[in-house]
């Protein structure tokens, strides 16, 4: 019978069954409503705020958001990684201060954070900057000092330019680690989000989610809990997308 | 399946000859002159002599250690000498007209066989142009059918035989070759020994190879050197008329008299 079920669906078997398990559950009142309400009631929640419009804009205000501090900390861990695995002057001269300021976790920022930027979009970018930044960092640098010596050598024997041995043989060499710190930095940064969010906010998820948890409406805490599941899960799919689309010569990727 | 590839390859060869009528450019004459070289303390080599005419094949033998790879790598202008000067053509040792091959095929796993042939041209030279001067280098290695695979689904000897396509889609006028079939099994070493040989016959090209193998050090060269001590210890011409047989009389003669000639050294007297 596994025969006829195509692969991509395997997959979803399970959360599909936990989610039957738990609606039977709470029709039968073995799970009280105030406790947990069952999934249909999510989706009755879902579509009230849909309707309202509140769903879409607290949707598109924490993916701005997620997104903006993501571009800014993944940005500059990017250029800072190539400039450390590319010199070893840059790295002499950041890389132990980086080091240092990586062992602070960046969510005990937060109280520094408030101080500084209030309760403002601007925290949530710094935190969000901050959290993404030594994923992207750490595994770009290791996957420069990791590209063949060999290869480079060739690249030079064979009389190509620094530019041109960077983007034919260093960077696709480094970009197999890269993607590894891209997955990892899109988990911190929903993580990250969603604590500043919870924390201090006026608008997002993260707020609605607090602000239900006042006037005890369980069904929309669990809505934003969800949307935070497929959110990021669909970061990850994209990423694995990219992987999959800028990796196909790597053997782990090859469908033969 | 190869011998066909091979056969293939040698009619493409046949073909490149007739297409470059007046044949291609030919090899350079290299000239090395009080060549020494030290790591820290260790002197690698130690003043060495040698002309190599050009379109001449050299195979240089010796122990390891004892510095023949190291002068491959001041020939092609890897290294820097300490001292003294290698001299290809008029030029130091230049770049774009020499070619190294190296003991692992060192190609790119993220480009398809054939832009990592490619990667032995000038970028300048336009695209197309470049894919198809690289199509015509893989003809002549028998893999232009597998032109547009990854790397990652060859075997060793095809990479290998990629390697060889990239190192001569430039039409070097010298080839330095560092014991480039040393990592291949017995036949497929054979097979490449011909292949090898074919593509010098018809472009004539200046080639050193370095190897650790006597046996084919005399089936492919015009002349073999041993190295010792950062030295010529010996220089022996190959007059067995080509195109050779293995096991020839006169070929095992001389890999007799190479390897006795290795061993007496270290006082084993073969």
């Amino acid at each position: 019978m596994a025969r006829h079920i195509p692969q991509g669906a395997i997959g979803w078997l399970l959360p599909v069954a936990l989610v039957a398990v738990w609606e039977a559950a709470s029709r039968l009142g073995e799970i009280p409503a105030n406790v947990l309400p069952a999934p249909s009631g999510v989706v009755a929640a879902a579509v009230r705020l849909a309707r309202t419009g509140e769903l879409a804009q607290n949707i598109g205000v924490s993916t701005l958001r997620a997104l903006s501090g993501f571009v800014v900390g993944g940005g500059i861990g990017l250029a800072l990684g190539l400039a450390n695995g590319l010199s070893s002057l840059s790295e002499r001269v950041t890389d132990t201060t980086l080091q240092m300021i990586r062992n602070v976790p960046h969510l005990a920022m937060i109280p520094l954070v408030i101080l500084w930027f209030g309760i403002d979009e601007e925290a949530k970018l710094f935190l969000v900057a901050l959290g993404v930044f030594f994923p992207i960092y750490i595994n770009t640098l290791h996957g420069i000092r990791g590209v063949d010596p060999q290869l480079v050598e060739m690249g030079r024997v064979y009389g190509m330019s620094p530019a041109r041995l960077f983007w034919r043989v260093i960077l696709p060499g480094a970009l197999p680690s890269i993607f590894v710190g891209l997955r990892y930095a899109l988990g911190i940064m929903w993580l990250t989000l969603i604590v500043a969010e919870t924390i201090s906010a006026s608008s997002g998820i993260g707020y609605m989610a607090m602000q239900a948890r006042e006037f005890l409406l369980v069904d929309v805490v669990v809505l934003s809990i969800v949307i935070y599941a497929l959110l990021g899960k669909l970061a990850d799919s994209v990423a694995r997308l990219l992987e999959r689309l800028s990796l196909q010569w790597h053997p782990a990727f090859q469908t033969r | 399946m190869s011998t066909l590839a091979l056969q293939r390859a040698a009619d493409a060869l046949d073909l490149s000859a007739r297409a470059d009528a007046p044949g291609p450019p030919p090899g350079l004459p290299v000239t090395v002159r009080g060549l020494r070289k030290a790591f820290g303390e260790t002197e690698v080599l130690a003043g060495l002599d040698l002309h190599i005419p050009a379109g001449q094949f050299v195979a240089v033998v010796g122990k390891s250690g004892c510095g023949k790879s190291t002068l491959l790598r001041l020939m092609v202008g890897l290294d820097t000498p300490s001292a003294g000067e290698v001299r290809v053509g008029s030029e130091r040792a230049a770049a774009r007209a020499s070619r190294l091959m190296f003991q692992e095929p060192r190609l790119l796993p993220w480009a398809r066989v054939v832009a990592n042939v490619e990667v032995g041209l000038d970028p300048a030279i336009p695209a197309a142009q470049r894919r198809e001067q690289a199509l015509q280098a893989l003809r002549e290695v028998g893999l232009d059918d597998r032109a547009g695979e990854w790397p990652s689904v060859l075997s060793g000897g095809q990479k290998q035989r990629v390697a060889l396509a990239r190192a001569l889609v430039s039409r070097p006028r010298f080839l330095a070759l560092d014991e480039p079939l040393g990592a291949l099994d017995a036949l497929t070493r054979i097979e490449m020994q011909g292949l090898v040989e074919r593509i010098w016959t018809a472009q004539r090209f200046t080639a050193v190879l370095v190897t650790h193998d006597v046996g084919e050090a005399v089936a492919l060269a015009d002349r073999i050197l041993v190295i010792d001590a950062g030295r010529v210890a010996l220089d022996l011409p190959v007059d067995v008329p080509r195109p050779r047989r293995r096991g020839d009389p006169g070929l095992a003669a001389l890999e007799g008299r190479i390897i006795g000639h290795l061993f007496n050294d270290q006082g084993l007297g073969i």
